[in-house]
């Protein structure tokens, strides 16, 4: 595999092989020096043309975190606001000799076209409404962590799912870790043909019991001023979790960051059941095994001075 | 009468085209023949190899091919003025010179938009200039197309425009839509329509279903389009008035101009290869040349687009040429621009998708790729003795790829590039010059 750039790119034994190895990566996060040189030498690329703050920030430290060189570069403040087109910024990072790009973009299907302008390994960090592959791996890794499975298992994702690619995402790993998916949120925010993914729809959360994990998706305040829901207020009334719709055993999960008293109450936020952090730590694990699995091994790009022997396919903890 | 076609000056030609397969959709002409044309017209025809050709004739030997009245392209882009480095009046009419037409109709949506006689008389220069096929001008229904204010219909008409539209922009406003029937009463001239409601289709990038759905890509809803139509019926009707509908994409768009056709409306409608060939799932892999608007719809929408062109509710196949530059193109999807060239493929992508499979009849290809003219009150094109000569030679077996030796459009962008079709135009005479011969053809035949 050279790049990620969906979900559709992994089968489910490539998923159990990243959620594997991100498991024995957690083992060096517990370690004083936190730190392998798997990649040692390699050249990581940020190339974020949208705010994000948790995505960028673990690829970065996923990447130091296998020893690699990273270079962020963010669209505010370049020359992209000068007028530089997405392939001519690409041509021009790519010059510097990098053995992966992070792309994230407002634009659907940015990471797939930057793939074919560049020799080197492309994830997808998020690309418009469409998906955002390492997120659904996180919050795979995060489950099953804790559920050992997610065969036979029940999840709900609730909220904006017109406008989320974490939903895209999520729907399609969990279907194929052999869950059953559903997703809920008021119609004007559930798009037409969604079953086509592989989910149920449900625009109420009457039986939102019947759910193993709840997750709830981010509600955006610019869908407000589109008036896709009537007011903020009707929007939490329908469709907001909180503890009198959670039973105990239910999971909670975020993609962050959070709208309290919009889609999460504060009394679930904090509560054990939310899982909302422990997803956070597992960004970076998950993005180093991500890393991990597309560059170790390969060829180093022409700008890289790396360890060109490593081609074993297990980590090289130090 | 006012001159409302324009090409540039050409010697007439005389051509013996003989031993080829006549057809003629509109008479009963149907079987092997030769055809004399002297001086631009059709002088005679007669049995294969009946015909002696005068000394200053060119002779081409038509054996093995079809000699099918040229078709009439009643929506195109040639991007004149302002976007010449898509395409300009020469590179457009040599690429509908080369995909058989004899004439096209250039769309206003340029910069700035064709909305006044002083750029409709300018366009015409232009055209007398440049042009190889002759060349008509649909001005705009709304000053500057901003869905205000009529144009000057009346002095327009008279400068020569063939009717007028937004193309590319809905009339929004039916106060507007209504004002522009009334006029027609002054001034003639069909309203060609680009059917769609902003209100439903904002944000979109294509057709909203399934693949948009999973691309997590605004869609741009049939009803956008189909309630349009109802609309725009109703108003045609009450004011006696005729509309064209153009690139017809959606079932219920089609159920929309059927209702309104047999309500005895004065209304035609016209569908273009793209929709007649391709669907939304062939958008999967986010390809900017399949990225047009209307967008390609479903399995569904396309059969019945097909069944309307087969029962006569769609009148006629209009490619909707809308060349653009690599930099408009090579983007990411969303941010792409509409429209696929058309031009250079759309007998031989229709032929090969649908005529070879028995899907519609070779004749109704032939009259629907020429009917465009009869919808805008134009001479159609025919092949019998007197006529001026606008008939394209077709050898059907030869197999090209698209793409391969490059394009007579200035633009690349074609929703068709890199498939292989079957149909190959060796020679295209319109209004009476030679305005195309395929190049190896040429060689041989010389």
């Amino acid at each position: 595999m050279k790049n990620l750039l969906s979900i559709n790119d992994l089968d489910r034994p490539a998923i159990e092989r990243i959620v594997q190895r991100a498991a024995s990566f957690a083992e060096v996060s517990d370690r004083e020096i936190k730190k392998v040189p798997a990649l040692r030498g390699r050249l990581v690329v940020n190339l974020f043309y949208e705010a994000s703050t948790r995505t960028r920030s673990s690829f970065e430290l996923a990447a130091k975190r296998l020893s690699a060189d990273v270079l962020n570069f963010a669209a505010s403040g370049s020359s992209v606001e000068k007028g530089e087109s997405l392939r001519d910024t690409v041509a021009t990072l790519s010059a510097y000799g990098p053995d992966a790009l992070v792309v994230r973009s407002p634009d659907v299907g940015a990471a797939a076209l930057v793939a074919g302008w560049t020799q080197a390994a492309v994830i997808n960090a998020g690309d418009g409404t469409h998906e955002h592959p390492t997120q659904a791996l996180l919050d795979v890794y995060t489950l099953l962590q804790r559920l050992g499975s997610l065969e036979d298992r029940t999840i709900w994702i609730v909220g904006d799912v017109l406008h989320s690619r974490v939903a895209r995402s999520n729907v399609l790993a969990f279907t194929k870790l052999g869950a059953r998916v559903t997703v809920c949120g008021p119609p004007t925010l559930i798009p037409r043909g969604i079953e086509s993914l592989g989910c149920t729809v449900r625009y109420d959360l009457d039986d939102l019991r019947e759910a193993d994990v709840v997750y709830a998706l981010r509600m955006q305040n610019e869908r407000m001023r589109s008036a896709f829901v009537p007011s903020l207020r009707e929007y939490a009334a329908g469709y907001q979790i909180g503890a009198r719709r959670l039973t105990p055993r239910q999971l909670l999960m975020h993609p962050g960051p959070v709208n309290r008293g919009v889609e999460l109450a504060s009394d679930v936020v904090d509560s054990a059941q939310a899982l909302i952090t422990t997803q956070v730590q597992a960004g970076v694990v998950v993005r180093m095994a991500v890393l991990y699995e597309l560059l170790a091994g390969t060829r180093s790009g022409p700008g890289a001075h790396g360890d060109r022997s490593l081609t074993s396919t297990e980590p090289q903890l130090a | 009468m006012t001159q409302r076609l324009f090409r540039a000056p050409a010697p007439e030609a005389t051509v013996l085209v003989s031993g080829a397969h006549l057809l003629d959709p509109r008479g009963d002409l149907d079987g092997p023949g030769d055809v004399l044309i002297r001086a631009g017209v059709i002088a005679e025809i007669g049995a294969p190899g009946g015909l002696t050709a005068p000394p200053e004739a060119e002779r081409v030997n038509g054996t093995g091919r079809h000699l099918l009245p040229a078709f009439f392209d009643p929506h195109v882009h040639l991007r004149a003025p302002g976007q010449e480095h898509k395409e300009d009046v020469e590179t457009g009419t040599r690429a509908a010179a080369a995909g058989g037409f004899c004439g096209v109709v250039a769309m206003p949506n340029t910069d700035p938009p064709l909305d006044s006689a002083p750029l409709l008389l300018a366009l015409r220069e232009t055209a007398r200039r440049d042009a190889r096929v002759p060349v008509g001008f649909m001005p705009c229904i709304s000053r500057g197309m901003e869905g205000e204010q009529l144009t000057d219909m009346v002095e327009l008409r008279e400068a020569g425009a063939l009717g007028f539209t937004d193309d590319g922009r809905p009339v929004v406003s039916s106060g507007l839509m209504r004002k522009a029937l009334q006029y027609q009463r002054l001034c003639g001239g069909v309203l060609a329509l680009h059917e769609e409601d902003p209100a439903l289709s904002a944000g979109g990038s294509m057709h909203e279903g399934e693949v948009s759905a999973r691309l997590g890509i605004g869609g741009i809803p049939s009803i956008s389009e189909s309630t349009m139509i109802a609309r725009d019926a109703a108003l045609a009707a009450y004011e006696g008035g005729r509309i064209h509908i153009q690139h017809v994409s959606a079932w219920e768009s089609v159920t929309a101009v059927a209702a309104a056709k047999a309500a005895g409306t004065q209304i035609t409608a016209e569908a273009s290869p793209h929709h007649l060939l391709l669907t939304d799932e062939d958008v999967r892999e986010l390809d900017t040349r399949r990225k047009m608007n209307p967008p390609l719809r479903t399995e569904r929408d396309r059969q019945a687009v097909i069944d309307a062109l087969r029962s006569g509710v769609i009148d006629c196949i209009a490619t909707d040429h809308a060349p653009h530059h690599r930099d408009d193109k090579d983007v990411p999807f969303e941010q792409a621009a509409f429209g696929t060239t058309g031009l250079e493929t759309a007998f031989s992508s229709l032929y090969t998708e649908l005529v070879l499979p028995g899907v519609l009849g070779l004749a109704r290809l032939v009259q629907a790729l020429s009917e465009g003219a009869r919808v805008l009150d134009l001479t159609v094109p025919r092949i019998e003795v007197g006529a001026a000569a606008n008939c394209c030679l077709i050898d059907l077996q030869a197999s090209w790829q698209v793409g391969e030796a490059g394009y007579e459009s200035r633009a690349e962008n074609s929703a068709f590039a890199g498939s292989t079709v079957s149909g190959r135009v060796l020679l295209t005479l319109a209004d009476g010059i030679v305005a195309y011969r395929e190049r190896a053809f040429a060689l041989t035949a010389a």
